[in-house]
């Protein structure tokens, strides 16, 4: 590992490395944001997989606008919404590569809400990742369409209340009724066995494309945001299990197809 | 020698479009350009091109930003309503200098107005439209050939300066038939290699190409604006197109682009019929505009007036290049309605009555 001068290291295995697809760029999430985890986990999967060359990603306008800096592929950096647009663009153009859109909460179900569910209807043979955590971390913690009861954020001071604000939009059961969508799960990157699914989900998807598949892959991750939660990230992980979860069941929505 | 075919405007649009190498399409109805997406509808994806209709116009222009990203002719078309929500993607596709064409068959507005012809756009056209500073090229066709001729100019300015390129119509451009040849052009002849900048999937032999917009340090993003900048310059040095008519003599030259271009030209026949030096200036271009030469005519005639489908909108523009020198009139109409050629003349001999006398007092 380059700016590591212990010696005595060389002599010890390898037993875990920053992925080649990963530049040596520092993430610029906040500690313990899920951003971080899902951006090394693409890298890591399109690493394995042997696709480095073959991959085009597209950023969403939120905090993971940057994550372009952070991998060693070719990217597009979306307006705010229209990053599924922008990968059905790509694919369209060069069908045998493999694309995939990243998004969160307020770039994928509000803002980019008809885009979402066109792209899917169309069965594009992308895979869509959707970042719920619940708020607008980017602009400063405003309320998200997924945002929870209750939740206080920098434009629901007295937490978020379904007669004015309306209900928490759950997106992806309605996604995964379209026939475009091939495959719908919903995953979360909080503790290391949820990580070594989401991955495994994350590998299958892109397998699914490399075999022929066809049809969008909408993997969402249930997120958090320490900063516009104001939590530790060990609280935000806490929530998570204890308040998000049970809005937000994890598992397969809609399996591959046989 | 290639044969003459009959054709509407929007439809050898969309012929020229695929015969210049058309390999994306992208777009959302709307009248009077459905023609456009219905022709390539029929016809690109069995002639090497891929085809979406769009759930809207926002969706097709991402779409563009996208596909145009990986290097290839790609291409949108809309009218006025559809044009103004394409207005972000646009001003993103300017900056992150992706070539590719755009066409507006503009109707009249504001708002959802009517689907008769119109030029009440330019502004939108030539002045950005979206936000920041950026310009499209900007081309102006005036007859069914020249909506052919100009989508092949448009795909090679495009490639050669990494410049969104507008083909600014109306509705009554895209709506008429007339003959119409398409010259010989092979796209394999005139293609740009964009593989150095375009996403097309990373070799280990270079680095990732990443299309981003984003510089938060305000030096970054001044350093963006001044290339811009610089490669608008070039292109106003470069580009401009006009087509000038009986203005070697004139004392009144008329300047207008597109469809009143036309009605303008035969404004001056029947002028020169009656003994009255008029002749026309017609830019093709419009960004960049032909301000120079309007400079030089300046310098000629007695006095000039602009014919447009506005409220007068190029007439700024014109008044700009000409710099006081000589009056600029104005004669318009609004709101679909085009203006006939005896309004024109009759508007003519009152100017150039009024300015003779101007001069000769
Ligand atoms: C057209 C437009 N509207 C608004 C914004 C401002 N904006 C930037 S990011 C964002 C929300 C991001 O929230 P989310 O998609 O949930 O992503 P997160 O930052 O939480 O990962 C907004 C409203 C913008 N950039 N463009
Ligand atoms: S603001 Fe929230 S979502 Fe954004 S990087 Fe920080 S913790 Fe992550």
């Amino acid at each position: 590992m380059e700016g590591v001068q212990c010696d005595y290291l060389s002599e010890l295995d390898v037993v875990w490395d920053r992925s080649e697809t990963l530049t040596e760029k520092p993430f610029h999430y906040c500690p313990g944001c899920g951003h971080s985890v899902m951006n090394r986990l693409l890298m890591e999967v399109v690493q394995e997989l042997g696709i480095q060359d073959k991959t085009i990603g597209v950023a969403p306008v939120g905090c993971a606008v940057f994550m372009y800096h952070y991998m060693d592929i070719d990217m597009q950096e979306a307006a705010h919404g229209r990053a599924s647009a922008v990968a059905t663009g790509i694919k369209r153009i060069l069908p045998d590569r493999f694309v995939f859109s990243y998004q969160g909460d307020g770039d994928l179900a509000a803002i980019g809400t008809a885009e979402t569910i066109h792209t899917v209807n169309r069965g594009e043979n992308i895979i869509m990742l959707f970042i719920n955590n619940g708020i607008y971390g980017m602009t400063g913690g405003q309320m998200a369409p997924t945002t929870l009861k209750g939740s206080i954020t920098s434009t629901t001071s007295s937490g978020r209340e379904y007669d004015r604000h309306g209900y928490p939009l759950d997106i992806t059961p309605l996604i995964s009724q379209l026939p475009g969508a091939s495959y719908v799960t919903r995953q979360s990157v909080d503790t290391a066995k949820a990580v070594r699914k989401t991955k495994k989900a994350l590998t299958k998807a892109f397998q699914f494309h490399m075999n022929g598949g066809e049809g969008v892959c909408f993997l969402e991750i249930v997120s958090n945001c320490p900063s516009g939660w104001k939590m530790t990230p060990i609280e935000s992980n806490e929530w998570l299990q204890d308040h998000v979860f049970n809005h937000y069941p994890l598992g397969d929505i809609k399996p591959f197809p046989k | 020698m290639p044969e003459k075919q009959l054709m509407k405007g929007n439809e050898a649009l969309a012929e020229a479009a695929i015969r210049a190498g058309l390999k994306g399409y992208f777009g959302y109805p709307i009248t009077p350009q459905s023609e456009l997406l219905e022709y390539l509808s029929r016809h690109l994806i069995d002639r090497g091109g891929e085809f979406i209709q769009a759930e809207s116009e926002v969706a097709a222009i991402n779409m563009v930003y996208g596909a145009a990203g990986c290097g290839k002719r790609v291409m949108t078309s809309t009218s006025s309503p559809g044009y103004s929500l394409m207005q972000e993607a646009i001003s993103y596709i300017a900056c992150g200098e992706l070539p590719c064409l755009l066409v507006n068959v503009v109707r009249g507005g504001p708002g959802l107005g009517t689907i008769q012809p119109s030029q009440g756009d330019y502004f939108q056209a030539v002045k950005g439209g979206g936000h920041g500073d950026y310009r499209l090229i900007v081309l102006a066709p005036n007859s069914v050939q020249e909506m052919a001729d100009f989508v092949f100019k448009g795909f090679d300015l495009a490639d050669q300066y990494r410049n969104p390129v507008l083909i600014l119509a109306d509705g009554a451009l895209g709506q008429m038939m007339e003959p119409v040849t398409f010259p010989d052009y092979n796209p394999e002849d005139n293609l740009v290699d964009h593989s150095d900048w375009a996403t097309q999937g990373k070799p280990a032999s270079r680095g990732p190409n990443v299309i981003t917009t984003l510089h938060l340090e305000a030096d970054k993003m001044e350093a963006v604006n001044l290339k811009l900048q610089e490669k608008y310059r070039t292109i106003m040095a470069n580009e401009v197109m006009i087509e000038s008519i009986q203005t070697e003599d004139a004392d009144l030259v008329l300047v207008a682009y597109g469809l009143t271009s036309r009605i303008a030209h035969k404004a001056v026949e029947l002028a020169r019929n009656d003994g009255l030096k008029v002749g026309l200036l017609r830019p093709k271009t419009l960004f960049p505009f032909p301000s120079q030469h309007l400079a030089v005519l300046a310098d000629q005639v007695t006095s000039m007036m602009v014919v447009e489908m506005s409220a007068g909108q190029m007439v700024e523009d014109v008044r700009l290049a000409v710099n006081g020198k000589v009056p600029v009139y104005f004669q318009g109409r609004m709101g679909g309605v085009i203006p006939q050629p005896d309004e024109l003349l009759k508007r003519i001999h009152q100017v150039y009555s009024s300015s003779s006398t101007q001069v000769n007092s």
